[in-house]
């Protein structure tokens, strides 16, 4: 099987070398690897195993376990909706499926422009603002469904 | 006081979210461009847990409370209150519908029955500056604990005290240094659950992003306790804010001699490291959160073992709370008789809660154990919202239950709450009204369950799927009345069989919706009927003939669309068509739709 190639920039390498012999450090280096890349690409986990010298299969067990790891790309403006108990009773099903609609995606799915992904999380912190989303890094709270358009058309022209 | 005034921006997470940095950043511009950069300070604190008004501005001396203001207000501010000496009244909390200029923060209802010792320094100091920690008492626990006494006397000061776990099981907290202290072997470790899965419960990301040293600072006393010399922080990836600000706070207690070797000449090391969680609410269950710690799923392990004897890396090993650890560094520092005062006979001290949901006033607070839940919802919460009627609180997340009208006069107390079917959790309390329905709340949380089980047991990985799935057939009114019992006998078993608690407690929010509204239940399943008209497969809407005057307005918002009319006559709906999204129900000004 061929190896596969994928750059790590000098602060990711920094950070491995950093953490490389500390006991339990697979999730730190994830969590380092997802920031680089936006998500775990195979050949990031792949170069990971060979460095860390930890099986392959290991490695993905932990990834698929954890709900924060990604293993697909997301779009480029990530859209996370909030459907934590305070957000879920304050209508936030309504915004998430409305988003969906929108933007014509489900699950996983980014736009065919690949400007956008959603992601359902739980619990943005902000749950005075319910129904609370997030775009990329921005909260917006007491969101009410008329308003999705105009947020999203703000994250289409960049 | 070298300035003339004092100026407390609120920097936690949801008022950051409300652009309290670009106000912070703006009140900074604005001094120096008034030229009164000398007359005032700026301080970013930690949350003052108002947050359903925020973002919170504290002005000081003259302790005026401006709520909800923006980046824009900088100027007014500035001008007005440094420059000139008089409060901006209309950026002043209303008390009720005048304005009034002299409402100051003990006359707010919402902070009135509150007692802050957990919270203490939320909202008071710059948590990045190690010295206001200090300025407060901070680090004298630990400076007594280190010169003035033996570990054993700490465990008994923390017997005194009465301490019990506030990461919910409520768990003696001396019991469980004890034990640990006692266990054989030379490496223990300390660790912090900051994990706070719950969703809607955020009290102990707000304590750390409002006073991280109080944090620290007991869990370097636990380890002189227990021997221990190293120390971890596992925190939500989810808290940015928390976690940048613990980061700043361990480097500058590193600084001060606090943490690492021989911490204040003492002789003592101990270090500390932040660890990430990410994203499994399971792995808030101990012994879970054990495994992720040493880089491995989460996945629970039977108990015993207890971490006290066996914990990461099979060594002994405390795992308490944040807010468990936070109320030692108070308790070290005012001592365990001024502790043991506050709250009831076998639940001492305090509680912070996040209260959410339907209620007038979102909010982080704190009360003394044994207060009312009436007190909470509707003195510091100001009721609910939109006057419509309150229908229940859960306590203890998605392990709790509901808990209705008929106890809301019951003293706050982990056994208190337990008789009640429900549990103390970590704190969130949400509050639901009339329109919310027990069918979709159980359903909700079930769903949540399926989700979070770990599936290494049976019982919760097959139990939860199979409540799941009756409660979905119940919400779309193809429910039986067998399904109850059915309802009744999974839950059971997987209460008892289950591997942790999270599968021991996930039937919790149906049983006890089912106990205590199963007359909604029934109406699901014998008239197809959902009275709040949340499951969507069961609402009817339909238009009262009598009253629509034809305006169409429910016509043009409609999406589908699927209602139609002549102009001045009634409208109709097509009901093949009808999606239920309530649009229409919405939007009509004269109640003409009505929901059924
Ligand atoms: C499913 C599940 C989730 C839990 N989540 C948390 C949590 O988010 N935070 C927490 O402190 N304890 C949580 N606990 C409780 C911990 O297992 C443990 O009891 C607690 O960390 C002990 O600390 P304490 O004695 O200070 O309360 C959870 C337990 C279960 C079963
Ligand atoms: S529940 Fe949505 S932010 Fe907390």
């Amino acid at each position: 099987m061929p190896v596969a190639q994928i750059e790590f920039s000098g602060e990711l390498m920094d950070f491995i070398e950093e953490w490389k012999e500390k006991p339990g450090n697979l999730i730190m280096l994830l969590h380092r690897i997802q920031e680089e890349f936006g998500y775990i690409p195979r050949e990031a986990a792949e170069k990971l195993s060979r460095i860390i010298g930890l099986p392959l299969a290991k490695i993905y067990g932990v990834i698929t376990f954890y709900h924060f790891f990604k293993t697909t790309k997301p779009g480029k403006h990530r859209i996370s909706i909030c459907l934590g108990t305070a957000c879920y009773l304050r209508g936030s099903q309504d915004l998430l499926d409305e988003t969906q609609s929108i933007l014509n995606i489900k699950g996983d799915e980014i736009t065919d422009d690949g400007l956008f992904s959603i992601d359902a999380v739980r619990c943005l912190g902000c749950c005075g603002l319910a129904p609370v989303l997030m775009i990329d890094n921005e909260i917006y709270g007491k969101v009410v469904k008329e308003q999705l358009p105009e947020i999203i058309a703000k994250y289409r022209s960049n | 006081m070298a300035y003339k005034n004092y100026i407390l921006v609120c920097g936690g997470t949801g008022c950051e979210s409300s652009k309290s940095d670009e106000l912070f950043k703006a009140l900074h511009q604005q001094a120096e461009a008034q030229g009164v950069k000398n007359d005032v300070q700026i301080v970013k604190t930690g949350c003052f847990g108002f947050c359903e008004k925020g973002p919170i501005v504290k002005v000081l001396p003259q302790e005026s409370f401006y709520v909800e203001v923006k980046p824009e207000d900088a100027k007014e501010i500035v001008a007005e209150q440094v420059v000139k000496g008089r409060e901006v009244k209309r950026l002043l909390y209303r008390k009720g519908e005048k304005a009034d200029s002299n409402v100051k923060i003990e006359d707010i209802e919402f902070y009135q029955k509150q007692f802050r010792v957990v919270l203490r320094n939320c909202g008071v100091i710059n948590p990045e500056n190690i010295d206001e920690y200090i300025a407060r008492e901070g680090y004298t626990g630990l400076e007594r604990a280190l010169f003035k006494m033996k570990p054993d006397d700490i465990v008994n000061e923390l017997k005194v005290s009465g301490l019990r776990g506030r990461g919910g099981a409520g768990f003696p907290t001396w019991l469980k240094w004890d034990l640990t202290k006692k266990a054989p072997g030379d490496v223990k470790y300390v660790v912090c659950n900051a994990d706070e899965g719950d969703p809607g419960a955020y009290m102990n990301r707000s304590t750390i992003e409002g006073d991280p040293h109080s944090l620290i600072e007991a869990m370097i006393i636990c380890g002189y306790t227990i021997g221990a010399r190293q120390g971890y922080i596992y925190i939500r990836a989810e808290y940015p804010l928390a976690i940048e600000r613990l980061k700043i706070a361990i480097r500058q207690a590193k600084e001060y001699g606090l943490l690492g070797t021989n911490i204040l000449g003492s002789g003592f090391d101990f270090d500390l490291e932040i660890r990430l969680g990410a994203g499994a609410f399971v792995c808030g269950e101990e012994t879970a959160l054990l495994r992720s710690l040493e880089g491995n799923r989460g996945m629970p392990v039977p108990k015993p073992p207890f971490p006290a004897i066996s914990g990461l890396w099979k060594k002994p090993t405390v795992i308490n709370n944040v807010e468990t650890y936070v109320n030692i560094s108070v308790i070290m520092s005012k001592g365990a008789q001024w502790y043991a005062k506050i709250g009831t006979e076998k639940s001492r001290g305090t509680k912070t809660f996040a209260l959410t949901g339907k209620i007038q006033n979102s909010g982080l607070v704190e009360v003394p154990m044994g207060t009312t839940l009436r007190e909470i919802i509707f003195d510091i919460g100001g009721g609910i919202r939109g006057g419509k009627k309150f229908k229940g609180v859960q306590t203890g997340g998605p392990s709790g239950g509901i808990i209705t009208a008929e106890s809301l006069d019951q003293p706050i107390s982990y056994e208190s709450l337990t008789a009640l079917g429900s549990m103390m959790g970590s704190g969130g309390m949400i509050i639901m009204d009339e329109d919310d329905c027990v069918v979709d709340i159980a359903k909700f949380y079930m769903a949540f369950c399926v989700d979070e089980s770990c599936g290494k047991c049976a019982p919760c990985r097959i139990g939860t799927n199979q409540m799941h799935a009756i409660l979905d057939k119940i919400s779309k009114g193809q429910g039986t009345e067998d399904d109850l019992a059915k309802l009744e006998k999974i839950g059971k078993a997987m209460t008892k069989a289950s591997l942790c608690m999270l599968g021991g407690s996930a039937a919790n929010p149906t049983l006890s919706t089912l106990r205590h509204f199963r007359e909604e239940y029934l109406e699901h399943i014998r008239d197809h009927k959902c009275r709040a008209g949340k499951c969507k497969d069961l609402v009817v809407y339909e238009i009262d003939a009598a009253k629509c005057i034809g305006c169409g307005l429910c016509a043009r918002k409609c999406p589908v669309p699927c209602i139609a009319g002549e102009k001045k006559q009634p409208h109709v709906i097509d009901q093949a068509r009808c999606i239920k999204c309530g649009e229409c129900y919405k939007a009509c000004k004269f109640g003409a739709v009505i929901k059924k």
